[in-house]
């Protein structure tokens, strides 16, 4: 496997597009009218989802970015847990998946190969069946998945679907942009890396499997938008979240990465579309940098019953990664987002 | 001699972490040039956590970003206001609590001398209307009633700030007091429940 894989401008989830950017294009399509489309893109939710039957909607996404790793099994791994990840914020389970290839021509196909070979196990280890994919010649590797699932039409979670007095549970460690913007210029420390890189190849599948058995009213996942762009993705207009930044779980390094300025193009963007929308009180630079920090293959977020929330924390900890109990749901005060030291 | 940076045709945080390189290495000032605006923003960003000034000229293209130390500067008074409005663009400040009031009490800015307060009081009407977020509302009493009537130099940017949802409220004793109640060129007339209430409910007050 001699040569590793270019790092492009952006890597991974940091290679989204603004979401200020997005919402405008956005609004200029038609919208959909089939009433059986519970859930489309009006909602800025993870996945679409169909009603085929009483008992069974469909669920699908889509997902690729260029490399942020520079092995290309463990970077196959990465976008296909990213990939994948959509289905179990939906509450849905993983049925098919289509490989997306961008390639270079002249680039070692055995790259490929190492890329594929890391996706195809990840959709195995989902439970799912890789079915195909389309492959196109381009300057720059870019690798993801179309995914399909199922979810019980009874049993979708969406977004904004969280009450007042919920807690917030986020299962994974915040940092990942910042981390591996410093690896990219050779400066992240190795062991603190690879704690990045294990939370980034971990399913979501094994989180929401454990909340699926407490009263989880809504849930997204927590990638390219960062902490605060996906949580304003929960939030109605009688809703406020109130955010301890204390509670949040990252990964070792992390704050030094931001002190450091490893600062990407996407948290600012991220920034810039949340400044009008969250108020944070007293932060330091870092954990103001953690909360925009650009997610690839980032954690569920989860608005669970307050009174369940403790024991799916602790059931989550046993999976092994950081995660904690970051903030609450309450009735609108003067801003959608509060967040404290 | 400031030390310069060219991160033209670069993406962050290559522009950021070469500022800040050229920072541990030389010292402030440094000049950085950059052609994107979320690398301006992160530059600037990385500055003021550093306690630096950044002051950004927009070129052909470009920005160019020059990163002083403050102390060396020596503060004019007046710096402090402009300052006050560079917290205000978006992205780089937390943003406040509430409506952003501009409360203008006087047509000379600054005291000493009043020619020189009077054209500094046009610049910086001008410069709210360059705001990226513009106030919710400027109050005009005592002097400051003097700059929304007939025939003063002001009437044009406050208008700017009108149309750009800026509410314009002059005091309306003072216009009385003035005689200018029938000359009012921009805005309405207000009174001082208003005033307060207005005042109260800001999340930020700018002074001049």
């Amino acid at each position: 496997m001699g040569e590793p894989l270019k790092f492009c401008r952006g890597g991974g989830c940091t290679a989204k597009l603004g979401p200020a950017a997005l919402s405008r294009v956005l609004a200029g399509l038609p919208r959909p009218t089939d009433p059986n489309l519970l859930i489309g893109a009006q909602s800025s939710d993870d996945a679409a989802v169909y009603q085929l039957t009483d008992d069974i909607a469909m669920v699908q996404t889509l997902d690729f970015f260029p490399p942020m790793l520079d092995d290309p099994y463990l970077f196959g791994q990465v976008a296909a847990t990213n990939a994948l990840s959509d289905i179990y914020a939906m509450g849905g389970e993983v049925k098919t998946a289509l490989n997306i290839v961008c390639f270079p021509e002249e680039m070692d196909l055995n790259i490929l190969g190492e890329i594929l070979r890391g996706g195809s196990e990840k959709v195995v280890e989902a439970g799912g069946s890789l079915a195909g994919g389309h492959s196109i010649a381009d300057q720059e590797v870019k690798y993801g998945l179309s995914v399909t699932g199922v979810v019980h039409p009874q049993r979708i979670l969406a977004n904004n679907t969280g009450r007042v007095g919920d807690r917030l549970i986020l299962t994974k460690p915040l940092g990942v942009g910042l981390l591996c913007t410093a690896a990219r210029l050779g400066q992240a420390d190795a062991k603190a890396f690879a704690g990045a890189v294990k939370s980034m190849i971990t399913l979501n599948k094994y989180a929401a499997e454990v909340a699926a058995k407490y009263r989880v009213h809504a849930a997204t996942d927590v990638t390219g938008f960062g902490l605060l762009g996906h949580l304003h993705e929960m939030m109605r207009p009688d809703l406020t979240a109130r955010i301890y930044a204390h509670a949040l779980p990252v990964l070792d390094t992390a704050y030094d990465c931001a002190n450091e300025f490893y600062l990407t193009a996407a948290g600012q963007r991220n920034r810039n579309f949340a400044a009008s929308r969250a108020v944070l009180h007293g932060l330091s630079f870092a954990q103001e940098e953690l909360l925009f920090d650009p997610q690839t293959s980032g954690g569920l977020l989860l608005a669970v019953d307050g009174e369940d929330a403790p024991a799916l924390l602790t059931e989550l900890r046993t999976l092994g990664l950081p995660c904690g109990e970051i903030g609450q749901l309450l009735p609108r005060l003067e801003a959608e987002i509060l967040v404290e030291p | 001699m400031e030390h310069m940076v060219d991160a033209r045709g670069k993406a962050c945080p290559l522009p950021v972490i070469e500022t800040r390189n050229a920072l541990r290495g030389h010292g402030a000032p440094v000049v950085t040039l950059v052609d994107n605006d979320i690398a301006r923003q992160n530059v600037e960003k990385m500055a003021r956590q550093l306690g630096l000034a950044a002051e950004t000229q927009k070129e052909a293209g470009f920005w160019r970003i020059t990163l002083t130390s403050e102390q060396e500067g020596g503060m004019d008074p007046d710096d402090t206001q402009l300052d006050d409005l560079m917290e205000q663009m978006p992205g780089c400040a937390l943003p406040a609590q509430g409506p952003t009031v501009v409360v203008i009490s006087s047509d000379a800015m600054g005291v000493g001398d009043d020619t020189l307060g009077r054209a500094l009081m046009k610049g910086f009407v001008y410069a709210l209307t360059q705001l990226d977020e513009a106030p919710a509302t400027v109050l005009l009493y005592n002097g400051g009633a003097k700059l929304s009537v007939e025939g003063a130099e002001t009437v044009e940017d406050l208008k700017t700030l009108e149309e750009g949802g800026a509410e314009i409220l002059t005091c309306g004793t003072c216009l009385n007091h003035y005689g200018l109640t029938e000359k009012l060129a921009v805005g309405s007339v207000t009174n001082m429940y208003v005033i307060a209430e207005t005042m109260a409910k800001a999340g930020k007050v700018i002074r001049p």
